[in-house]
């Protein structure tokens, strides 16, 4: 079957044979974005997190045939080394990554958190980033979160910053 | 990570090779935990020293530093980078030594193809430590060779030379690294320049943010499973759910027909499926039908029961005076740890290509070497024939030390004549992991009349950590008898106390256990620590203070006191309960570094929750401090993580939960809100950073909890 739908800004059609396919492997296999995580394939683990139309989805357990007419945006389309996102300038500044493996899943689910609650409590935090990092990263990942909630507010509202 | 890749444009490169030769092995401290017998003593000094060391050859050429046209030097890493943090620290030093700026050094892990193999492995915590001199002086000979070759071009003698930022001057003229060595065929290697002085250098010392932060911020394709090669194709191999099963039969009819599928693989010691795509691959292996035989089942009660102290065989490891006295009161304490999984993000995998007499792996292995003799061997190659391209590691933590995966896509690339890349399911990893042992411990006291320690003593008994690994000659547990990997922490750091017995128990469990992230260290802290705790209750002193009379002022003493005094100052520690909250204190000494922690904990619901854990460490020079940091924090995340929640089952043979969340680890929610880390410098080398902060953290969150409570927790996971 041919499935359309938005990649990064890009319109994409793919001829997919099954429709069941989970989108992380359309995606990292056949699209060559390897910034989407494998960690479990069974939803529990949040390293394949991406956005589809805003909202945070685990794309080891989300069929490719779900993301018709879809705009998918994942960390490859976050933001750049030259126009970071303010996750992952925020992530630079806290120096957070260690192993990294983890961490794209972990800065898509925290871009989609800040769409809903630009200032996130820590108590947000706690109920909605809810991703695993095997190298314990939590620590500054948390302080990473509150300064890209500030960082985005700043370049939103530039009288206020 | 070097530039010239991720453009994918090519430069011409001079390839710089420095004979290696330098033979200065960095030996690990064993401190007074001497083994009395000399032959043992250096067995163990050797074991330890293993995963001390840089192990290169030192024979043969090796590439250690590119020069690209464009003034950058590339640095290749015998050590792999898995989150540690070390290939930053080794590029601070090695800019250091060759005057170059931080940004005119990149690091990529080296290719066996290239000659620097480290023979070894990348674990122990020693890559920085280990490499601190060998690297420092392959840096400086470099910068003296290029500034034998900036000579020449500048009409100078080379004591005329000053070389900063990449750029040789002399009179007035300057000259870049890139230029000056352009067009060399012979190089003059020098005799090895005195290195610097701590306090000349630029970065070693400094907070430099990591050297692969961009990557890891930005998604680059980076890991072992994000490698490519045109035609690639997806293997699967099939494992069996029980424990001790063995291959019998295998029905591969419905799997054969399955869309995609390219190739069954019938090997004698794997059933396989090569396909067009991981799913394909993935769906074919479920149908296909094997048959185990599984001899008998296995329960955790089982295990625990052949886990006891006193089954299994001895070793004395540690006597000082005499043993326990009977005769007077003895206090008593049993503690016991679980079966731990390694659960690193990113699972095992590879990508092999075999093609005609060269097979090329690409794999995150923290045992380049050994992976490339087990592929060379299955094959029937000459090791140079294979060339293992190590890739960053989503998490090793000891996991990554086995990688007989890179065998079966190996084999499996030779069957179909393309490259194969596989790798485990999260169900696999879970059920195939080479497993934490869970450990017994029995400790014994005598208190004196003034309540100092006049004996203690503590039995440990472990599964396997390092005996019968391939990474260490099988002389080493024979001579031993102990296994090196599981006394990590066993031994007493208390060296004033008169008399001391260490014995560690060896039993043979029915499933792989192995290395994981500190080995013994957690298990046995935990268990020491908490004794010390109900010690010094029992002898009506603080626990601070209490450790503190029990430690002599040798070097080791001195620093272990260093880092005890520094935690507890920091953490304003007490021995009250404020606003719900009370405080555990811990010490521990891995391979030489010691560390303080004092845990901020409170009870809700039965809950315990870890509000803020301040650290103390002495890892000697910290090359990179916010690194040396971010271990810590991680090591305590990873502790709290293991010892609040983690622990995997055995049920009629079968190893579960087999995926995250059943199979609990530490979430957001679980990590302290504020880490306090302090640093001191007890040495002026680097010392072991990333497991060493490991130790500490069960025994002070379980001390904390027994201010609350008065209940003594013995048994990990701890449940208030």
């Amino acid at each position: 079957m041919t499935i359309s739908f938005q990649i990064n800004g890009q319109a994409k059609s793919m001829d997919i044979e099954d429709g069941n396919t989970p989108l992380l492997w359309v995606i990292r296999d056949m699209l060559n974005h390897k910034g989407t995580k494998f960690g479990c394939g069974k939803a529990a683990c949040g390293a394949c997190t991406l956005l589809i139309d805003g909202e945070a989805v685990r794309s080891c357990s989300y069929a490719v045939k779900f993301a018709a007419g879809k705009s998918i945006t994942t960390i490859e389309g976050l933001g750049n080394k030259e126009n970071p996102h303010p996750v992952q300038q925020a992530w630079i500044e806290e120096i957070v990554p260690q192993c990294g493996y983890c961490q794209p899943g972990f800065m898509m689910a925290t871009a989609a958190l800040l769409e809903k609650i630009p200032q996130p409590t820590d108590e947000d935090i706690d109920k909605n980033i809810i991703n695993v990092c095997r190298c314990g990263t939590y620590y500054r990942m948390r302080k990473a979160i509150h300064k890209a909630a500030q960082i985005k507010a700043e370049s939103i509202d530039p009288i206020n910053s | 990570m070097s530039k010239t890749n991720k453009k994918g444009k090519k430069v011409s490169r001079r390839k710089f090779l420095v004979r290696g030769g330098l033979g200065t092995l960095g030996v690990l401290a064993v401190g007074t935990y001497l083994f009395r017998n000399p032959i043992r003593r250096n067995i163990l000094a050797y074991a330890n020293s293993m995963d001390m060391a840089y192990m290169g050859s030192g024979m043969e050429p090796m590439i250690w530093f590119e020069v690209t046209s464009d003034n950058q030097i590339i640095l290749h890493s015998p050590k792999v980078e898995m989150g540690q943090g070390t290939f930053t620290g080794l590029a601070q030093m090695a800019a250091d030594e060759l005057d170059v700026s931080m940004n005119q050094i990149q690091i990529v892990h080296a290719q066996t193809d290239t000659g620097n193999i480290d023979t070894f492995s990348t674990g122990g915590s020693t890559s920085v430590a280990g490499l601190w001199q060998p690297l420092r002086e392959l840096a400086a000979t470099m910068r003296e060779m290029i500034k034998v070759e900036g000579a020449k071009k500048l009409g100078v003698s080379v004591n005329e030379i000053s070389s900063e930022n990449a750029q040789l001057t002399a009179a007035g003229n300057s000259i870049t690294y890139a230029d000056a060595v352009k067009d060399v065929t012979e190089w003059e290697v020098p005799n090895t320049p005195p290195l610097r002085d701590l306090k000349e250098y630029k970065f070693i010392g400094k907070p430099i943010a990591r050297i692969d932060l961009e990557a890891k911020v930005f998604g680059d394709p980076i890991f072992g499973l994000d490698a490519e090669m045109p035609d690639m194709l997806y293997g699967a191999v099939v494992r069996p759910d029980k424990i001790g099963a063995t291959f019998v039969s295998s029905d591969t009819s419905a799997a054969e027909s399955m869309p995609g599928v390219v190739q069954i693989i019938q090997e004698e010691d794997f059933v396989g499926v090569v396909a067009r795509s991981y799913s394909e691959a993935e769906n074919a292996k479920q149908a296909i039908k094997v048959d185990w035989s599984v001899e008998r089942d296995w329960s955790s009660e089982e295990i625990q029961a052949i886990l006891q102290v006193g089954e299994g065989n001895a070793s004395l490891i540690q006597k000082e005076g005499s043993d326990i006295d009977d005769s007077s009161e003895v206090i008593e304490m049993e503690f016991s740890s679980p079966i731990g999984a390694h659960a690193q993000i990113e699972p095992n995998g590879v990508l092999a290509y075999v093609n005609g007499d060269k097979a090329t792996i690409h794999i995150s292995t923290q045992v380049v070497n050994l992976t490339r003799k087990e592929v060379a061997k299955r094959l029937g190659f000459d090791e140079v024939q294979v060339n293992i391209v190590p890739t960053y590691l989503g998490g090793g933590f000891g996991r990554r030390l086995h990688t007989p995966h890179a065998v079966q896509a190996a084999v499996m690339s030779r069957i179909v004549g393309k490259p194969v890349k596989y790798c485990f399911s999260r169900k696999e990893e879970f059920q195939h992991d080479m497993f934490r042992p869970p450990t017994h411990h029995v400790l014994k006291a005598n208190l004196d009349e003034s309540g100092m320690i006049k004996a203690i003593r503590h039995d440990f008994s472990s599964g396997d950590v390092a005996i019968d690994s391939p990474l260490l000659p099988g002389f080493v547990h024979s001579i031993l008898g102990a296994d090196v990997g599981a006394i990590r922490g066993g031994f007493c750091q208390y060296s004033a106390i008169p008399n001391i017995r260490t014995v560690s128990w060896h039993v043979e469990l029915p499933f792989a256990t192995s290395w994981w992230r500190s080995l013994g260290l957690l298990a046995n802290t935990f268990a020491w620590e908490s004794f010390m705790d109900e010690l010094a209750v029992k002898s009506g002193k603080d626990p601070v203070s209490f450790r503190l009379a029990h430690i002599q002022d040798d070097e080791a003493g001195t620093r272990l006191k260093a880092v005890i005094q520094a935690a507890a100052v920091k953490a304003n520690y007490t021995d009250e309960i404020v606003d719900g909250r009370a405080m555990g204190f811990a010490a521990s000494t891995d391979a030489g570094t010691p560390c303080a922690q004092v845990a901020e904990v409170s009870l809700k619901n039965g809950k315990i929750k870890v509000h803020k854990v301040t650290c103390a460490m002495d890892p000697g020079v910290a090359v990179n401090p916010d690194q040396v940091k971010a271990q810590c924090e991680g090591s305590i995340i990873m502790g709290i993580s293991a010892s609040l929640f983690e622990k995997m089952e055995i049920r009629n043979s079968e190893l579960s939960p087999t995926i995250y969340g059943p199979y609990q680890m530490a979430l957001m929610k679980h990590a302290p809100k504020e880490i306090d880390v302090v640093l001191l410098q007890g040495i002026d080398k680097p010392g072991p950073v990333g497991e060493p902060p490991l130790g500490p953290i069960g025994a002070a969150i379980a001390n904390a909890v027994y201010r609350l409570t008065g209940e003594r927790l013995t048994a990990m996971p701890l449940q208030a």
